[in-house]
């Protein structure tokens, strides 16, 4: 520390930045810090492979294994024709949505878990609250930053479907029929509605847990198991079912139902799409749970010491 | 102008008290020590001061504002607790995210990194520092976009020997640059190098709050010559009977070092020979020893220390 560069200390009067200035910044800094984190690009990348995998390259080895009646291939009690008319292009808005609700969303959720809790245990939180962008424009810019990512991210997965989808087409030799915009930008805005409530859900948990184990791991056993569990429940006794509708994952899994997707309780169908709600009601339903997870983090941030 | 002021500030957490009703002011343009041993509540009140943890009584204001408004957040750096970045970004990518929230230029990272020395290791992962490279980090960050104010929380700490001398060299031209800074330590001897005044804390109470020189009180004369009770008379006609104490085989008076010629010169003349005449001055260590036992054992009241 021999250097001598000789700053001199600048007195600036006191100016209050607009708060629509201050989570510009933080929405660049986020960005900038998220950009290169290694464990969103594999979030991203696993996003991606089990995309790939799930829709196309499972049923595309089932489809050419089969001996074409229904439950030829791997996918049990589904003919061929089905199987082909999913991988291709004007299939896109019923299947493209069909593993996020659940799979795709737990990933998701993973991220918001990581992004809100893994600066408490590095002590980020507390680096960034000392550069005055005050503790809600941060928080604003956490999650403006994570939903660029993840529109990027769902447009990803979109972008796979229509070239892949594509690819088989023109191995199979079938017509190529692209989907309407108004169908493929409902299912793209659905997607991006399911991925973010889930993504929020995980910042919440992150923010709740001040760490990143305990967040990831409450969140999983979430979409993964207590939904599921309590639906069970509600089956057999109404008043839980009546809470059971109102849950994140039935309103997530409703809309991928609404958009086409084939729910878990048809052959073949996809776990956590669900028939329960209406589209309107889903996307409602959805959309309020984003708006209570994010000011649930809010009401946390504000009120809460960082130590 | 006062820079700092803490009226009454308090903070307890359940049932311990951290801090526990202190009142004091920092000045424009000085360095003032918070001293004290660990638990003392010194980062809890840096941390009371720029916003991160709320008062549970009292006030503060930081540059005329209250603690973590936006608007002065953004006219300090700090340091709390050790350096908190993102272990996977290179250290000036860390301080290009901080320098994204407060709207500053890339320039003003390479400034920073340059004043502590990391301009050579500034592409190199946070996680792969040295402790004292990563606490030079934390430094850099504190200094980013020019702050008016500095609060330090034992800037030192984890360095080596060399590190903390180039640490202390850093404060030091700091302050002559005009910067205020309030750092906090429980090295003795770098806040009597470094501070103008010093508070002393224990057990969340302000024992004390002085300059280092008015802590240490007025150096006292100690003198041996032979043969003693020669010595022990010329001492009580020199200072008075009450201001004369045995020490060992010396004497100790109670007066000041410019009177060392004086009572030389009347030892010489009353025929002893003088082995020993020299000032004798309280080191801070000494005061922080007596203030901090005292306090502990509870020998002295808080109202008593500070008085």
């Amino acid at each position: 520390m021999t250097t001598t560069i000789t700053i001199t200390p600048v007195r600036r009067p006191a100016s209050r930045s607009r708060p629509g200035q201050a989570v510009l910044r933080s929405t660049r800094a986020e960005v900038m810090r998220l950009r290169k984190w290694p464990a969103l690009w594999v979030t991203v990348a696993a996003e991606l492979a089990l995309n790939l995998l799930f829709l196309y390259v499972f049923s595309y080895v089932s489809y050419r294994s089969g001996d074409g009646a229904e439950g030829g291939g791997i996918v049990e009690g589904v003919s061929k024709d089905s199987l082909l008319a999913d991988m291709l292009p004007d299939a896109i808005p019923r299947v493209a949505t069909q593993g996020m609700p659940m799979f795709a969303g737990a990933l998701v959720l993973i991220v918001g878990a990581l992004a809100a809790g893994s600066g408490y245990g590095w002590g980020t939180v507390k680096t960034v609250a000392l550069q005055g962008p005050g503790r809600l424009a941060s928080l604003a810019g956490t999650f403006a930053a994570l939903t660029v990512v993840l529109v990027l991210l769902v447009a990803s997965l979109f972008a796979v479907d229509v070239a892949v989808s594509l690819l088989v087409a023109t191995t199979e030799s079938q017509p190529v029929v692209w989907p309407s915009p108004t169908e493929l930008a409902q299912a793209f805005g659905g997607g991006v509605l399911v991925m973010l409530m889930w993504t929020y859900a995980g910042v919440l948990v992150g923010t709740l847990a001040r760490g990143p184990a305990l967040a990831v791991g409450l969140g999983l056993v979430w979409v993964l198991a207590v939904e599921n569990l309590l639906r069970g429940v509600g089956a057999l006794w109404s008043p839980i079912e009546r809470v059971t509708d109102l849950l994140p994952g039935t309103a997530a899994g409703s809309l991928a139902g609404a958009l086409g997707a084939t729910p878990v309780s048809e052959p073949g169908g996809t776990p956590g799409v669900l028939t329960t709600l209406g589209g309107g009601q889903a996307t409602a339903l959805l959309a309020a749970w984003a708006a209570v997870f994010v000011v649930g983090t809010g009401w946390l941030v504000r009120r809460r010491d960082i130590t | 102008m006062d820079v700092v002021t803490m009226q009454h500030l308090s903070k307890t957490y359940g049932e311990r008290t951290a801090v526990d009703d202190v009142s004091l002011t920092v000045r424009a343009g000085e360095v003032y020590g918070f001293l004290g041993p660990n638990g003392a509540g010194k980062t809890t009140t840096l941390r009371m001061l720029l916003g991160l943890v709320r008062p549970t009584d009292g006030s503060a204001t930081v540059l005329g504002h209250r603690p973590g408004d936006p608007a002065v957040t953004s006219r300090i750096g700090a340091l709390i607790e050790g350096p908190g970045f993102y272990p996977y970004l290179s250290g000036r990518d860390n301080l290009r995210v901080l320098a994204r929230y407060r709207g500053l230029a890339d320039t003003a990272v390479d400034e920073a990194l340059g004043r502590v020395d990391l301009t050579d290791r500034g592409e190199d992962a946070f996680k792969v520092y040295s402790l004292g490279m990563k606490q030079r980090l934390g430094v850099a960050a504190a200094l980013l976009g020019r702050p008016a104010v500095l609060l330090l929380d034992e800037p030192t700490n984890g360095l080596d020997p060399a590190g903390r001398g180039d640490m202390r060299r850093l404060v030091g031209q700091l302050a002559e640059e005009g910067h205020t800074i309030l750092f906090s330590s429980h090295a003795l001897d770098e806040v009597q190098e470094l501070c103008d005044r010093v508070a002393v804390l224990s057990r969340g109470h302000l024992l004390a709050e002085s300059t280092v020189a008015a802590l240490r009180g007025a150096s006292t004369l100690f003198v041996r010559a032979e043969p003693a009770d020669v010595a022990l008379a010329v001492a009580m006609r020199i200072a008075g009977d009450d201001k004369v104490a045995v020490q060992g085989e010396g004497v100790q008076l109670d007066v000041t070092a410019d009177r060392a010629p004086e009572l030389a010169r009347a030892l010489v003349a009353a025929g002893a020979d003088v082995r020993e005449l020299a000032p004798r001055e309280r080191s801070l260590e000494e005061v922080f020893l007596d203030l901090t036992d005292d306090h502990q054992t509870g020998t002295i009241s808080t109202e008593e220390a500070v008085r």
